[in-house]
């Protein structure tokens, strides 16, 4: 090998070039500085305004001065991005955990997919409490509790994505990583993150719109009989519903989309355009995600020096690590055993028995105040509510696959249509229940029937752009010969065109089914001021146990909706996806 | 290049690998004796199935065998060696430039910024890569990418290179022009390794670059031969001599197991514990006929087919067998030969095709006569497909059985010897009409 390259361009001390300097510091810079500048000044006012103590909040309350939305509007967007990072710190810690120790997995993953699957909405009472506890005369406790009261709908989904982004790391760069012997921080940091940050960016954006959801509930906390309202664009929204001041819940829907808006761009374009790197096809994607934002930063001459303390970091980071040992020079084989480790055995067992400990606990805890006829109650709620989604996602079904199909089938339109249909899926549609409800009284209607639709009205833009993307992929020469044998109507559809999205109808369906669950607690019993319509379900039931403090309803009506939930993805949806995994797979 | 007493860098005593545990498993590898010396280029040549791969890993300590040892040699300076691999699907990290994928082993061994900078450089330059070193890997083609895998595994200077299958994924003129580059460079003594050891399945490949060629035979992998080239290189592919190995390869890897004594009469018939390769059936006639046809009428050496076909061995190889076993040519010193019911399927029309296939699978293929007897008993004339993968399974691997019936669905769906329905996943002898 040549001992020494000739002339290369030195960018010296981690990666900080003199020689990009030497332009001088131009126009991206300088907005690049601006936008910094901002989010730091709003996260240092907002982290000022988190720690005051909690008798201020009583002086200054909240009121619906339009005046006081942005500071509102910010302090909402931090909590949110608070929980998102907690939610990520989490999911790291949770899913690394699962995916390298067999026991941690055995306790992980049913709990993922079960608090994936459960409303947590219920908990907020003894979550409150345990933080306030912390904090006491604070602000920051009560911040604590909204902050996790948005993480739980924010952290399930982004652990179960990563966990399965570390078990599908391709076969071959695990193979380098041992061959180079990589130690376990090395792998995950350049290995294993990097292949799991597509998915997790993904999943993160959708928890974002899930943390949308939990806004108003968590930002206006009772605490026994006094009620405690964070400043935030929840509680306005609560207190504009309080008063019934539609003026004010306009103001709250058009400052929501301001701000999605704003994170979207300044935000989540900016990452998935710069994660479209660690995409593991081997080939430039030929319509690469764009973010103006992201280009400014790349243009930015500053950058590398801003970000140099991030790689001082890592590199100290590594600094404690022990270098790999040469690879053994002398190995004699003999044969393992693969039966699992009597450990391994005896962990099972504590887990299955602290499993089996639990749920005579709970069962004895809802004994003590209810009666097996609590129980088939619940469950003939749960019926009901099963009746509206299914009816439900079959409606938005009937509407939105017509056209989506034909926005699908227009790549012009569908690239300008599916931005609109993932801001509207981000939009927290409870923001829009206030309307339903003067709309529901103004023509005296059945709430047990009207009120159902707000279940789907977040949901139903999963089935939409879903079926988007299903029609956009069926292949052109599919559709030219179904033209040319001159086949249309019903035929066109059955035999082309819903095999085509079946698919990905699926996974559309599956998350409008599981959003809708979720949603039918606070749509099946929405108020309006001293208006309080009810629509009998099991989220009405679980919304009243909680307003009424009722912890071993909330309790029953959250097992009973986690069965629901689980028993239909098991029951109808798995089979649906093994059928188009074998029959409609377009390859 | 040539030294008095071979000194070894790694060697190989009775490994054996199985995978699935020891007792029940399925056997890769068995017993398996292998070195590699100091300045030789050694090739693994074998047919997917034959665990070349697994072997490879072995030693690159990726995959534990299941029994024999493993011994690298000091060199003489009394170092320990090193190995590093280079993958034939190139294996790098889109998320990392060039560069910093080259970086990626010294960054392992914690090699210090500003040498690993320099090493890195160095081994960009020596492979051709300059001006690349800040590119992602999804913005080169197939070649450029492979020589950052090239570079990637130099750079930390190993002593014996492991090569898995690197050309494989290359188009023909890329995959010479890298071969090229890289033996230019070992003559030129410039790559700073002892040895290399590379894992392939294309036997001129193997001829071009080895000094010594190990043959192994599947399931399990056995070294069944060991061939040594002599000729100079640079080889041309066109010398007599270079022709000549490649034939005689080419006969000894299509040679038909010696029947072991114990087996009185040798089975002409396929017997239900070998798993058998999925070959459609227009693939099998389409070799029929070019075999018939001029230039070759009756007779083709595997080497011109090869050529002529532009196909790998692994998939030439599984085609002929089946062929072999159905009885529609014999391989006679590596030379495909059709067989009188082989002449007589390339003049028929479909149904007499269709008439003489079934024959065959009638009285050749212990399976497909199995289903159709079992079928023909039962009164439904129904039978799960699942009851026949069970059967298979006691005899080999689950996804071996999974091929194997998938191969005789399709011959018996053809033969119109039995019908077979995907969403029961069962056998039955209803005619689709």
């Amino acid at each position: 090998m040549t001992p020494q390259a000739p002339d290369v361009q030195r960018t010296g001390f981690l990666g900080f070039s003199p020689r990009r300097l030497r332009g001088g510091i131009g126009w991206p810079d300088l907005a690049l500085f601006a936008i910094l500048l901002a989010a730091g000044v709003g996260v240092a006012s907002g982290v000022h305004d988190a720690i005051e103590p909690l008798s201020r909040l009583r002086v200054e309350a909240v009121t619906l001065d339009w005046r006081n939305l942005p500071q509102y509007a910010l302090l909402t967007t931090l909590r949110l991005f608070a929980a998102l990072a907690a939610s990520f710190v989490f999911t790291v810690l949770a899913a690394t955990a699962a995916a390298k120790s067999r026991r941690a997995e055995l306790v992980i993953i049913p709990a993922l997919d079960i608090l994936q699957s459960v409303p947590v909405l219920g908990f907020m009472t003894f979550t409150v409490t345990a933080f306030m506890g912390l904090f006491p005369g604070s602000r920051v406790g009560v911040e604590c509790a909204a902050i996790f009261a948005i993480f739980t709908s924010q952290a399930w989904n982004m652990a179960f994505s990563l966990y399965q982004s570390l078990r599908q790391v391709p076969a071959d760069l695990n193979e380098v990583a041992s061959g180079f012997g990589l130690s376990p921080l090395r792998r995950l940091l350049r290995v294993e993150l990097p292949f799991s940050t597509p998915g997790l960016v993904w999943n993160a954006m959708m928890s974002m719109s899930g943390g949308w959801f939990f806004v108003v509930a968590s930002e206006a906390i009772s605490v026994g009989h006094t009620q405690i309202m964070l400043p935030g664009i929840g509680s306005w929204l609560a207190l504009a519903i309080e008063r019934q001041d539609l003026t004010a819940v306009m103001q709250t829907v058009a400052a929501m989309a301001i701000v999605i808006l704003a994170y979207d761009q300044l935000v989540f374009r900016p990452i998935i355009a710069w994660a479209d790197r660690f995409r593991v096809e081997q080939t430039a994607s030929a319509h690469p995600p764009l973010s103006w934002v992201y280009d400014l930063f790349r243009r930015a001459r500053l950058l590398p020096s801003l970000t140099a303390p991030l790689r001082v970091g890592a590199a100290l980071i590594f600094v404690a690590e022990a270098a790999p040992r040469p690879i053994k020079q002398r190995r004699r084989f003999a044969p393992r055993k693969d039966a699992p480790s009597p450990g391994l055995r005896l962990w099972t067992v504590l887990v299955i028995a602290a499993a089996i400990a639990a749920s005579l606990y709970a069962v004895r805890f809802l004994g003590q105040t209810l009666t097996p006829g609590d129980a088939v109650r619940a469950l003939g709620y749960g019926l009901l509510t099963l009746l509206r989604v299914v009816v439900l996602i079959a409606v938005a079904s009937l509407i939105w696959v017509p056209i989506g199909v034909w926005i699908g089938l227009r790549p012009r339109w569908a690239a300008r249509i599916q931005p609109i249909a993932q801001f509207l899926a981000a939009f927290p549609a409870n923001v829009l229940f206030p309307i339903a409800v003067v709309v529901i009284v103004r023509f005296h209607l059945d709430a047990d029937v009207w009120l159902s639709p707000l279940m789907v009205l977040g949901t139903q833009w999963y089935i939409l752009f879903n079926v988007i993307a299903g029609a956009s992929a069926i292949p052109n020469d599919l559709i030219e010969a179904n033209r040319m044998f001159g086949v249309r109507g019903w035929q066109w559809w059955r035999r082309l065109i819903l095999p085509g999205i079946f698919p990905y109808y699926v996974t559309g369906a599956l998350t409008a089914s599981g959003g809708s669950w979720n949603a039918s607690i606070v749509a099946e019993a929405v108020s309006w001021g001293s208006t309080h319509l009810r629509a009998t379900g099991l989220g009405s039931y679980i919304a009243d146990a909680t307003a009424a403090g009722d912890n071993a309803r909330v309790l029953l009506g959250i097992m009973v909706m986690s069965v629901f939930v689980i028993a239909i993805n098991r029951l109808l949806f798995r089979p649906l996806y093994r059928i188009s995994e074998r029959r409609l797979r377009l390859s | 290049m040539t030294i008095a007493r071979p000194k070894p860098v790694v060697t190989i005593e009775r490994l054996s690998h199985s995978y699935g545990g020891v007792e029940g498993g399925t056997l890769i590898l068995d017993n398996v004796e292998l070195n590699v010396n100091e300045g030789e280029v050694v090739g693994l040549l074998g047919r997917s199935g034959s665990g070349k791969s697994t072997l490879l890993r072995s030693i690159a300590g990726l995959v534990s065998p299941t029994a024999g040892e493993l011994t690298f040699a000091p060199d003489d300076a009394g170092d320990p060696r090193s190995v590093a691999m280079v993958f034939q699907s190139f294996a790098l990290m889109p998320w990392l430039t060039v560069q910093q994928n080259v970086e990626l082993g010294l960054e392992a061994q914690r090699v210090p910024a500003d040498e690993r900078r320099r090493r890195a450089l160095a081994a960009i330059d020596l492979i051709g890569l300059d001006g690349f070193e800040n590119a992602f890997p999804k913005e080169l083609s197939g070649g450029m990418r492979q020589r950052v895998g090239l570079a990637r595994a130099l750079v930390v200077e190993p002593s014996l290179l492991l090569m898995d299958e690197p050309f494989s994924a290359l188009d023909v003129l890329t995959a010479e022009t890298l071969r090229t580059d890289l033996l230019d460079l070992w003559d030129e003594d410039k790559l700073g390794i002892s040895s290399i050891l590379i894992v392939t399945h294309n036997i001129e490949e193997a001829v071009l670059m080895c000094d010594r060629i190990l043959v192994l035979s599947s399931n399990p992998g056995r070294i069944a031969t060991e061939f040594r080239v002599d000729l100079p290189q640079p080889r041309d592919r066109l010398d007599p001599v270079f022709r000549d190995l490649v034939e005689q390869i080419y006969a000894r890897m299509t040679q038909r197991p010696v029947p072991s004594p114990a087996s009185a009469t040798p089975s002409i018939e396929h017997s239900i514990d070998r798993p058998l390769p999925d070959v459609s059936v227009n693939t099998l006639a389409g070799l029929i006929e070019e075999v018939e046809a001029a230039p070759f009428s009756g007779r083709a050496p595997l080497s011109a087919l090869a050529d002529t076909l532009q196909l790998e061995i692994d998939d030439l190889f599984p085609i002929v067998e089946s062929l072999q076993l159905l009885q529609f040519i014999d391989v006679v010193d590596g030379d495909a030969v059709l067989t009188k019911r082989g002449h007589a399927f390339a003049q028929e029309d479909t149904d007499q095709r269709k008439a003489n296939f079934r024959r065959t699978l009638e009285t050749h293929v212990r399976l497909a006569r199995h289903i159709r007897t079992v079928l023909d008993e039962r009164p439904t004339h129904q039978a799960p497909a699942r009851r026949f993968r069970d059967e298979l399974e006691d005899h080999m691997s689950p996804d071996f059985a999974d091929v194997t019936l998938k191969a005789v669905t399709e011959w018996g769906r053809y033969a119109e010897l039995f019908a077979y329905d995907d969403d029961d996943d069962r056998f039955s002898l209803d005619d689709p009409a």
